[in-house]
């Protein structure tokens, strides 16, 4: 086993840390990693990864990224938003590099920066928060997260604040770190006051054809009436591994949309939990994801209805071509006391050649007897007849089959309220649809 | 401009086309008459090269050129066109999106400017008005939750955009009512030209008192058994498909 390096990288980081870190986060990040070093990497035999080897990420010596905020670094990012955004925090390696963000004016009493920076000045101000929403009990990757992160974005919106335009949170990895390949454990704290609005829009990216471990958590608190509209865009280089967990607690009234996209990566999990923690909360999430060659993309969501009159909206689609593999999960727990919940889940992958798989699965877990829950899961490949009709009409192959695939994904892109983000993956897509397209051809 | 000769064609195992030969001029409308399972809609498809049929003997020339050897976009590229017997829907492809696409290739195939999408809408609107379609159409996705009678009108109106140089239509008048079937029927009228010919197929006469052809052609057990003109779709309206039963034309 390679855990003892994970022990080891942990004293090394431990011993740099700002020794103004709170007591407290310190005994959390403490606790995060003894319960790392008991449960491990999850393997097969473990429900929740049944079909999803960690194994090339478990059997590599990552070293933490080193801090380079070299600002060429910037060319990396593949979405740059400009005008359409206001704050566009950057970081490289995991660590925030104040270079190459820009933080304009925000409402009073809004934070919006590193997460490091603002635990530094700010004693008991995450207290709170960190490590409450996203549990490491029974998640090694969440535990090794805490254990580990050097940085990450911190956001708090005061109540009755609405953000007008979005923030912008990069992540760039630039590859190895002393001859080894990097890992970075990067943190995102949401809190949104009551009343509260706001937009975030995090991205991952690294320099091509490098081999690095991205691990993430993101916290969200919603208080009662607050909007968060969240996109996690995953555009890691093609040999990375990406891990991520995205999980919110939604209270009275909210309404959270988390839209989960994977672009990138040869081994990626994502992970969205959302809990409905007040009556009346409305939940969307959306997913969307395309593999090629020999990429892996594990999405599993559960979204919790712990009280009445909340209604969710789910639906997930994946494109897979090559020899890709995609495992969709999507858990609905519907507590006794959630009466009158709208739940409504659909799952589909489109498959572009006989290698590719999906193993998908929803699960129902209903306690309450007043409830509307649907799912709907279907795999398939491109409706021939269709295709053949389009070419008849004068398009080519390729330009036929892209046709069918944009309005497979038209409705999770539609779903999606942010104009630039809906370009910028269709932008993305188009590349590499063209690319799978002519490998199937 | 068309030229079938000796065409023979299977499709999941079975042959359905036995030889076929058939000479279309420029101007001309054929009806291609025959019960079911006749071939009709095979040599259809054939024409408009369906990837599931293949051809096993024989061969098509269109304006001299081998059109067994173009692949369906092209086909349509240089001026095949097949009104589909069933219009496949298309769920999330919006009508003017799919139909501009599609314009615009084959105009750029015939070496003409591409037109933008005001010079679009000012040609679809003039071809919507003489098939008296409503422009909500345009928006809506193609075929999708489009009744019998809507689709078979949408394949009339592609045709009138993309103004094929031969055009196939494959049992457009089933399940159109006598309206319906009278707009069809004008628009196809309306696009009769010298530069344009027609390969109309269809079960019943009915059709072809509101589009007249030239010559008609009897399909039995996938060969051409009869080859008249317009008389003798009526002869078949009063006789019935019964006596091809006889072995007539057969070697």
């Amino acid at each position: 086993m390679m855990l003892d390096q994970y022990a080891t990288e942990y004293a090394a980081a431990r011993a740099r840390r700002p020794s103004d870190e709170p007591a407290a986060l310190a005994r959390t990040r403490d606790e995060a990693l003894d319960r790392f070093m008991a449960l491990g990497f999850p393997t097969t035999r473990d429900e929740e990864w049944r079909f999803t080897s960690v194994a090339p990420i478990a059997d590599q010596a990552f070293a933490l990224a080193a801090p380079d905020t070299d600002a060429r670094h910037a060319g990396i990012l593949p979405f740059r938003f400009g005008d359409a955004f206001s704050a566009e925090l950057v970081f490289v390696n995991g660590q925030y590099a104040p270079a190459l963000s820009t933080v304009p004016a925000l409402p009073a009493g809004a934070q919006v920066g590193s997460l490091a920076a603002y635990i530094a000045g700010h004693a008991s101000g995450v207290e709170g928060h960190l490590a409450q929403v996203a549990s490491f009990d029974r998640r090694a990757f969440v535990a090794l997260n805490t254990a580990l992160f050097a940085d990450g974005a911190y956001i708090q919106i005061p109540a009755h604040a609405v953000l007008d335009k979005p923030i912008h949170v990069a992540f760039i990895s630039t590859g190895a770190a002393n001859g080894r390949p990097a890992m970075s454990h990067p943190r995102v704290l949401v809190v949104l006051g009551d009343n509260s609005q706001a937009s975030i829009v995090e991205t991952y990216a690294g320099q091509a054809g490098t081999r690095y471990f991205t691990n993430v958590v993101t916290e969200a608190v919603l208080g009662s009436h607050a909007v968060l509209d969240h996109y996690r865009l995953q555009h890691e280089s093609r040999g990375a591994y990406h891990v991520g967990a995205m999980c919110v607690n939604a209270g009275r009234s909210a309404n959270c949309a988390s839209h989960s996209i994977s672009l990138g990566g040869a081994l990626v999990r994502n992970d969205v939990l959302a809990v409905l923690a007040g009556e009346g909360v409305e939940c969307t999430l959306n997913g969307l994801y395309l593999a090629d060659g020999r990429r892996f993309v594990d999405n599993h969501t559960t979204i919790d209805h712990a009280m009445p009159h909340c209604g969710s909206r789910e639906i997930y689609k994946g494109i897979l071509a090559d020899r890709a593999r995609g495992v969709f999960n999507g858990k609905i727990i519907v507590r006794p006391d959630a009466q009158k919940t709208d739940a409504k889940q659909t799952n589909r992958a489109l498959l572009l050649s006989e290698d590719a798989q999906v193993n998908s699965k929803p699960e129902l877990e209903i306690f309450a007897n007043d409830v509307k829950c649907t799912h709907g899961a279907a795999v398939g490949q491109l409706d021939e007849d269709a295709v053949f009709y389009l070419r008849s009409r004068g398009l080519g192959l390729t330009e036929a089959r892209h046709m069918l695939i944009h309005a497979f994904l038209g409705d999770v892109l539609h779903r999606m309220p942010l104009v630039p983000i809906r370009h910028g993956v269709e932008a993305v897509l188009e590349r590499q649809l063209a690319q799978a397209l002519a490998a199937a051809a | 401009m068309l030229t079938v000769r000796n065409l023979h064609a299977r499709v999941a195992g079975r042959d359905i086309l036995k030889g076929i030969d058939l000479s279309v001029r420029f101007g001309e409308v054929h009806a291609i008459m025959g019960p079911n399972g006749s071939g009709k809609s095979t040599l259809a498809r054939v024409l408009a090269g369906h990837p599931e049929y293949e051809v096993t003997a024989g061969e098509v020339t269109f304006e001299g050129e081998d059109l067994l050897a173009m692949d369906p976009e092209t086909r349509a590229r240089v001026g095949v066109f097949m009104a589909f017997q069933y219009p496949v829907e298309i769920p999330g492809v919006n009508n003017a999106y799919f139909l501009k696409t599609a314009l615009n290739t084959v105009r750029k195939h015939r070496g003409k400017e591409e037109l933008d999408a005001m010079e679009f809408l000012t040609l679809v609107r003039e071809r919507m008005k003489q098939l008296d379609m409503d422009e909500a159409f345009l928006n809506r996705p193609v075929n999708e939750g489009f009744s019998g009678g809507e689709k078979k009108r949408n394949e009339i109106f592609q045709m009138a955009v993309l103004e094929p140089r031969l055009a196939v239509l494959d049992e457009t008048d089933s399940g159109l009512d006598i309206d319906a079937l009278r707009v069809v029927a004008d628009g196809v009228n309306a696009m009769r030209s010298a530069d344009r010919a027609f390969l109309v197929v269809t079960h019943y006469q009915r059709l072809l008192t509101y589009i007249v052809p030239d010559v008609v052609h009897v399909l039995s057990e996938g060969r051409i058994v009869r080859s008249g003109d317009k008389s003798l779709a009526l002869e078949l309206e009063d006789k019935g498909y019964g006596w091809l039963e006889e072995p007539v034309g057969k070697p």
